[in-house]
């Protein structure tokens, strides 16, 4: 099997440093080391598909043995889209804890060093625009609760 | 007629899911389309397996694409076993769910989103437990952990986005330990199919294939809580509503089982790890049942009691032959329902009692003998009493252990004893406090028994509600039931665990069922 070294450099590169990232306690930083890994992962399928070759359909004069393998292809369109679902759910987690750690009820769950610097009229900024945000949710939330109350009532 | 039914099981819940999303408004349409799909997947499941067991497994090609290129569905006897436990499981719990639901009206659980993603997860377990390939196996345990995210972070309390991030980050690891070792045996073998693979993998070098069995065996041993990929458990599992983590801990650690039960008997048949296998599992059991005795909590003792049976099963698969698959098959059905059902009636000792702590619940007895009941089935048929299904599947176990019979195989075998007798005593132990004990004793209360128990880290406020909705009482009941039927009917369930042992230990005749021509 033929292997491309840049390939191979480029995957080995990204698995590392996203070993590395992901070792931080920050989760915003675990996500960015998660994503690198993934990534790195699905080079690794496409490195284990052997050499590139034309499209992988079969037509008249196309001799098999030139055509890419198609399998590791549909291997990394699914991991992708896996990936990307966890992404916007972990992107939600971090949203979600970086808010309570705001609350002060759950303060150390985030350890992040660059929460100290961001100055205070700013944070309470940041904090004014969340809570708007959660109540507007939390009105829609509250909706569709009531709205089945209101059907058995009736 | 079997070959339609087989994709059902997971096309069913994936719209079950989709309507139930659209009903968000109507929370008793959503729980009816719900629960007809769960009931509607049981009897498939139930038919899957009467038609496997009569007329031999069943191969589901997918968009009539003839493996090894196609998606290949497989559902021998072992599938439709695991199906159809895993089915009842799933709708006894959401039945009790949803009598917790009705009870507590507020936001704690929000049935909207509750209800599509159980579903998702339900499509996820049975999609596993069909897969002919790799691949498909690596999307089922995607979906069910992607649904496991939100059920664990359900309502996003800072307890339980805590004890999410660590549970979330442990899995995606896992998969992409998982996705790592697709592409490597890809690399090393050109297919996923599993079948094919059982053929090709023995071709390669011997190195080649430890390296390769070795990843695969790291992304099910930490699906599947192994010692030492086990220390995520106890802390993620006990957070999540009562109905959740009895799902959880009845099915997503057995459906990492079933992954290393297949991967051992089936693609790795030749093997030299049986060793690893021992010894793993022996500390699993010793090392998980030694955290279940330090803990004051219920929850939190039940999970290390989880993490510690898993042993038992590992143990099982290590020893390889044909009566130690059986007795392993036969242990995870009985262990799948016996866990559900203690982490539901636990549940209901928190409604009751007010709290999960043996150091401040008391009295349970008096104020309900009903719970009692339904709590010490289960605990003693956990504990490995006899003539419980846990006595069974423990005797069946150590037998095969003592046919193969080796040093190492017996020093696990005293493990696994002592390991049933400390379960016992740390239920015994809960039992005397929780219930025993009077509600007026629980003030200034010392004994040697609490000397060395731990609360749990964050105690949660719980309201004790005294009352049990007639719903959750009803699921509870029937799963303590269908507890009590394995152990009646336990002379059967051994048959039919034997019969699909003895389809899986010779890795040929699941080859030749999906490769009826011979493989290519």
């Amino acid at each position: 099997m033929n292997a491309s070294l840049t390939l191979l450099v480029l995957c080995a590169v990204m698995f590392g440093s996203g070993v590395y990232v992901m070792l931080e306690r920050s989760l915003t930083r675990v996500l960015i080391g998660f994503l690198l890994v993934g990534n790195a992962v699905n080079i690794l399928i496409f490195i284990m598909s052997g050499a590139p070759g034309l499209g992988p359909i079969l037509g008249a004069g196309v001799d098999p043995d030139d055509i890419s393998d198609p399998l590791p292809q549909a291997f990394i369109l699914t991991a992708i889209v896996i990936n990307l679902g966890v992404t916007a759910f972990m992107l939600a987690l971090i949203y979600r804890s970086w808010w309570l750690a705001q609350l002060g009820d759950e303060g150390d769950l985030v350890d992040d060093e660059s929460d100290d610097e961001i100055e205070a009229g700013r944070a309470a900024d940041i904090v004014r625009s969340a809570a708007q945000d959660d109540d507007a949710i939390q009105q829609i939330i509250d909706a569709s609760d009531e709205e089945p109350e209101e059907v058995e009532h009736r | 007629m079997t070959a339609t039914l087989v994709p059902l099981v997971v096309l069913l819940p994936l719209i079950g899911s989709a309507c139930t999303l659209i009903l968000g408004g109507n929370r008793r349409l959503q729980v009816m389309v719900s629960t007809a799909t769960l009931s509607a997947v049981v009897v498939i499941a139930a038919v899957l397996l009467a038609l496997t067991q009569a007329d031999g497994p069943t191969v589901v090609y997918l968009g009539a694409w003839d493996a090894p290129f196609g998606i290949t569905l497989v559902v021998d006897r072992l599938s439709a076993i695991m199906l159809l436990i895993s089915a009842i499981m799933l709708l006894g719990v959401l039945v009790y769910s949803i009598g917790q639901g009705v009870a507590d009206r507020h936001r704690e659980t929000p049935v909207s989103i509750f209800h599509p993603t159980y579903l998702i997860l339900a499509a996820g377990v049975f999609d596993a437990f069909i897969a002919g390939d790799l691949f498909n196996l690596y999307v089922g345990f995607e979906i069910l952990l992607s649904a496991s995210y939100v059920l664990l972070t359900l309502s996003g309390t800072g307890e339980r986005i805590r004890a999410g991030v660590t549970y979330i980050i442990v899995s995606l690891v896992s998969s992409l330990f998982f996705l790592s070792a697709i592409a490597l045996i890809y690399g090393a073998t050109g297919t996923v199919n599993i079948a094919q693979l059982s053929v090709r993998i023995a071709e390669l070098p011997g190195s080649v294939q430890l390296i390769l069995h070795l990843v695969l065996l790291i992304a099910f041993g930490i699906k599947a809580a192994v010692f030492p990929l086990s220390f995520w458990l106890p802390d993620s599992y006990p957070t999540a509503p009562a109905p959740v983590t009895a799902v959880f801990a009845g099915l997503l650690t057995k459906v990492g089982v079933y992954a290393i039960l297949r991967s051992e008997t089936t693609i790795f048949r030749e093997n030299d790890l049986g060793t690893l296998f021992l010894v793993v599992g022996g500390l699993t059991m010793l090392i998980g049942i030694l955290g279940a005795l330090a803990q004051a909590d219920i929850k939190r003792l039940l999970s290390f009691t989880l993490v510690s049976h898993i042993g038992y099963m590992i143990f099982g698969i290590g020893l390889g032959t044909e009566a130690a698959i059986a007795a392993t098959i036969f242990y995870v059905v009985h262990h799948i329902t016996v866990q559900t059902t203690l982490f539901l009636s636990t549940g209901l000792i928190e409604r009751i009692g007010g709290a999960t702590s043996m150091t401040r619940l008391g009295g349970l007895l008096k104020l309900s003998p009903l719970l009692g009941v339904l709590f010490f089935i289960p605990a003693m048929n956990l504990g490995g009493i006899p003539p419980f299904s846990g006595f069974l599947g423990k005797t069946a176990l150590f037998l095969a252990g003592a046919q193969v019979g080796t040093p190492l195989v017996w020093v696990v075998v005293a493990i696994g004893a002592l390991t049933s007798l400390i379960t016992l005593y740390a239920l015994a132990r809960f039992w005397n406090m929780a219930f025993w004990r009077g509600r007026d004793e629980v003030e200034g209360y010392t004994s040697e028994l609490l000397s060395s128990v731990q609360e749990a880290p964050e105690g949660a406020t719980i309201v004790a509600t005294r009352t049990m909705p007639p719903l959750m009482l009803v699921a509870t009941t029937a799963l303590v039931v269908v507890s009590v039927l394995l152990t009646v009917f336990a002379g059967p369930l051994f048959d039919l665990t034997t019969a699909a042992a003895h389809g899986i230990v010779d890795p040929s005749a699941y080859v030749s069922l999906v490769f009826p021509g011979g493989v290519r």
